[in-house]
């Protein structure tokens, strides 16, 4: 017989990074009973990483800017492969989410002005980020968490959910154990949001904490959902690459929206050498252009080092491979050249990125105000995730919603720098106001004992073996494994490999051995995650052998070159009755008549 | 590469042991590496709290040497690794497991506070204006990661355990925030005074110096706090003229 606390909630939130806490605060303010799982303590979530800013179009710094602006960037950066219907709701609504978390007590840097200030990124056609210095992630989660806390919201910290519990082909509530004492928990909830995040634990370098084990991804999966392009996953240009402690750990692109550049060993701008067609004719070709824009010049078109996350990881993958990284293997990012342009550079640096001064003096001994850091590309973020409704976030399955990282749709085959918690505010919102009509609409459904009684069994089992492998060792076969051959140049024979080695890993992960306890006990939260970073792996690598082109994040050297016959269509991975992985082509709808218009008037 | 043995406080509050561990050292360690190392290789059941690994969450606060500190930014070569490097939980909370100690009271404290209250907005579209030297000083205190590495330091509530009376420094930081924040109409003073416990508060700066975001909670946020608390309740002109206002009433 089962033993565990159950508890019930009209909604039931699973993550609480920024994705979740909107949803939570929406589905409140409706009314609803409202649960909130986290799988760290409250306000710890990965949203508190983020660096660089929010993006919205609120026109502060540059009155050219508008939704429509916004709106076609994010197409253009997505390589059109973005659930077109998601990316005009989130340009149209991300200014006023901002201003609401204005309202709530969130200090944004100012313009002379007053208003909130706004920076450049890579991909957005102006300046429209939306900051406090580098730490714009704390500065949204707290505001978020301290909004929150007055709600009603039960929070559970520190709470990993292992399945998804059904009522036919409705989800109708979780079960997960309790961290501290490892006891298990059953909720019960008329509708579910999942906020879960990302996958890149998946992988060696990564700049993701050990909580993103793709969950939502593979809970949503388990229980019958959609999955859509998987294969689009965000290699961020900068990570850090020395010591070797530090390696994945991010470099926030506002170093680039400052005015940072990229140099190879020989001290060339490598940038320069490589425009793509799509961004000629809004990208400078020298050096006293693009700091003109950097200055916010508004006749200067953008330096290339803005250009998209997945152009400029590549572009440095190049220069490394072709014999010109650095001495750790990577590149330079220098923010230091400027104070050949004005006087007060250190003061200036250190005040627009506080963050990284402090992080590269205390971990690599680096004053970037004086010498260039040396980056490589890590593993950063998901486009791929759990196919949603684009009004209503809702799956493929009644009463499952999903929202932020592992939800997917907005950001097709690569996400522009600072869409991201401009997606986790518009979508999370959007989240927990429908999943809060669909709790009043819908009666409770009935749970199913015998499957929580056999994820009980399952959870157990790690505990039971006389011995087994280490799931720390499963966990680093894994990562070597994606690293190497599903990372950011894939091809054919290689990902036919890690397919054969992913079959070899699953049946290695169905016997690993845990001791101690069930008492805050890290071997058995690393042995229950090892199931959802396969699941998520397994859809990543067979999106990615599908993909036979080149677009995006996704890169294959096998088909280097954009297929026009490609970009009709997404990839929708499902499970079969049988438990297998499907994978079919899901062609894009036509895209609505006034917005194709806007897409030719801003081309 | 050097070795360094590592001392970990191991078990519960019922069963207090140190273990001991060995490690090569590699470049640019830290802490935090040598602890996830060594629960990969010979401890699986370890119990550690991290997330970001880079100063941003205040996830893995401990005691390195005694001295309380984020493992993730406590670099190997600041530590003498001629004998055992002692890693412990933080103090101030009650111990879950080997490195884990149960800080949800933080939590609760948070709560009571009162919540930001921001005036009307300025413009039509609900937004305000500020200017950038008006918000400097609370950005400051926004920049907290609640590590409790104050909390933990402070002999308040870590050697007179006053959890009841006294909310602690990330609190007065918390409540700075909010007070000094350009748009909030909230008065917290009484609630600061009588509940919060700032009193206790003698200005060690243990708090302060402890800090891993390098607020300057003492001198930026507690002391500019009892200021007020001092103008609302004990200056001596309105203590008179609340006096008299009193008699009157009473007459």
């Amino acid at each position: 017989m089962s033993s565990y606390d159950t508890y019930k909630y009209d909604v039931l939130v699973i993550g609480a990074g920024g994705a979740g806490l909107r949803a939570a605060i929406e589905a409140s303010s409706q009314g609803v009973t409202v649960g909130l799982i986290c799988k760290s303590l409250l306000g710890k979530a990965h949203t508190v990483m983020a660096e660089g800013g929010i993006a919205a179009a609120m026109a502060n710094v540059d009155d050219r800017d508008n939704w429509k602006v916004h709106f076609t960037d994010t197409l253009r950066g997505g390589q059109y492969l973005n659930n077109w219907q998601m990316a005009e709701i989130h340009a149209k609504e991300a200014p006023v989410c901002v201003r609401e978390l204005e309202a709530w007590g969130a200090l944004f840097d100012r313009t002379e002005d007053g208003k909130i200030l706004q920076r450049n990124f890579g991909g957005h056609k102006y300046p429209r980020l939306a900051h406090v210095g580098d730490r714009t992630g704390l500065e949204m989660i707290r505001t978020l968490q301290d909004h929150c806390i007055y709600q009603g919201v039960e929070v559970h910290m520190e709470c990993t959910i292992i399945t998804l519990l059904k009522d036919g082909d409705r989800v109708v509530g979780a079960f997960g154990y309790e961290r501290e004492r490892g006891r298990f928990k059953t909720f019960h909830a008329k509708a579910v949001i999942l906020a879960t995040g990302g996958v890149g634990r998946s992988f060696k370098i990564s700049s993701n904490s050990w909580e993103y084990t793709g969950d939502g991804h593979a809970l949503a999966y388990e229980a019958g959902a959609e999955l859509i392009d998987m294969e689009f996953l965000q290699f961020h240009p900068t990570g850090m690459i020395w010591p070797p402690s530090v390696r994945g750990i991010l470099v926030t692109e506002g170093v680039r929206g400052e005015g940072g550049i990229l140099l190879n060993k020989n001290g060339e701008r490598f940038m320069f050498n490589s425009i793509p067609d799509a961004y000629k004719n809004q990208t400078s070709d020298n050096e006293e252009e693009g700091w003109r824009y950097i200055q916010g010049d508004k006749d200067a078109k953008r330096p290339p080092e803005l250009l998209t996350r997945d152009h400029v990881a590549r572009c440095i993958v190049r220069e490394i491979k072709e014999g010109r990284g650095s001495p750790h293997g990577g590149v330079y990012l220098d923010i230091s050249w400027i104070k050949k342009k004005i006087s007060n550079s250190e003061e200036h640096i250190r005040k627009k990125l506080p963050g990284m001064f402090h992080m590269f003096k205390k971990l690599a001994d680096i004053d970037i105000t004086k010498v260039p850091m040396e980056i490589g590309p890590t593993t950063h973020y998901m486009m791929g995730g759990i196919r949603v409704h684009a009004e209503t976030q809702m799956s493929t399955l009644p009463g499952l919603f999903a929202a932020g990282e592992c939800g997917a749709g907005l950001h097709g085959a690569n996400r522009l720098g600072g869409n991201s918690l401009s997606d986790l505010l518009v979508f999370g919102k959007r989240a927990g106001e429908y999943a809060a009509k669909f709790a009043k609409e819908n009666k409770a459904g009935a749970i199913d004992e015998k499957q929580i009684n056999e994820t009980e069994k399952y959870a157990l089992q790690p505990f039971e073996r006389e011995n087994g492998d280490s799931p720390f060792d499963v966990q680093f076969a894994l990562q070597d494994m994606m690293q190497q051959w599903v990372g950011i140049v894939r091809n054919e024979e290689e990902m036919l490999r890690a397919k054969e080695h992913l079959r070899l890993l699953r049946k290695r992960s169905a016997n690993v051995f845990v001791n101690g306890n069930r008492e805050f006990n890290p071997g058995w939260h690393t042995a229950l995650d090892l199931r959802n970073m396969l699941i998520a792996s397994e859809a990543i690598t067979m999106a990615a052998l599908e993909r036979k082109e080149s677009r995006g994040a996704h890169f294959r050297e096998d088909y280097p070159d954009k297929d026009p016959n490609c970009g009709k269509y997404n990839l929708v991975i499902k499970q079969n009755a049988s438990g297998e992985m499907t994978i079919r082509q899901e062609p894009i709808p036509e895209i609505r008549e006034d917005l194709k218009k806007i897409i030719e008037e801003m081309k | 590469m050097p070795t360094a043995t590592f001392k970990i406080q191991r078990g519960d509050a019922s069963i207090g042991t140190f273990e001991d561990y060995s490690l090569e050292i590699s470049e640019g360690m830290v802490v935090l590496d040598a602890i996830l190392l060594i629960q990969a290789k010979y401890a699986n059941d370890l119990a550690v709290r991290w997330n970001c690994k880079a100063g941003h969450c205040g996830s893995c606060s401990a005691e390195v040497n005694g001295i309380p500190k984020l493992m993730c930014m406590c670099r190997m070569n600041e530590l003498p690794i001629d004998k055992p490097v002692l890693v412990q939980p933080i103090k101030a909370f009650p111990l879950i497991k080997d490195l884990v100690t149960d800080v949800s009271w933080n939590f609760e404290v948070k709560k009571k506070i009162k919540k930001f209250k921001p005036r009307k907005p300025d413009a039509a579209d609900g937004s305000w204006r500020m200017a950038q030297e008006d918000i400097d000083r609370v950005q400051e205190f926004r920049k907290c990661i609640e590590c409790f590495l104050c909390q933990d330091v402070c002999h308040v509530l870590r050697e007179h355990h006053l959890h009841e009376r006294f909310t602690g420094p990330r609190y007065f930081v918390h409540v700075a925030s909010l007070e000094m924040h350009p748009l909030d109409v909230e008065d917290r003073r009484e609630d600061l005074k009588k509940t919060d416990g700032i009193g206790f508060c003698n200005i060690t700066k243990c708090c302060t110096n402890v800090c891993p975001q390098e607020i300057t909670i003492t001198d930026n946020a507690i002391i500019p706090l009892k200021e007020r608390i001092a103008d609302k309740y004990y200056d001596p002109l309105k203590k008179l003229f609340r006096l008299f206002r009193s008699r009157k009433r009473n007459s």
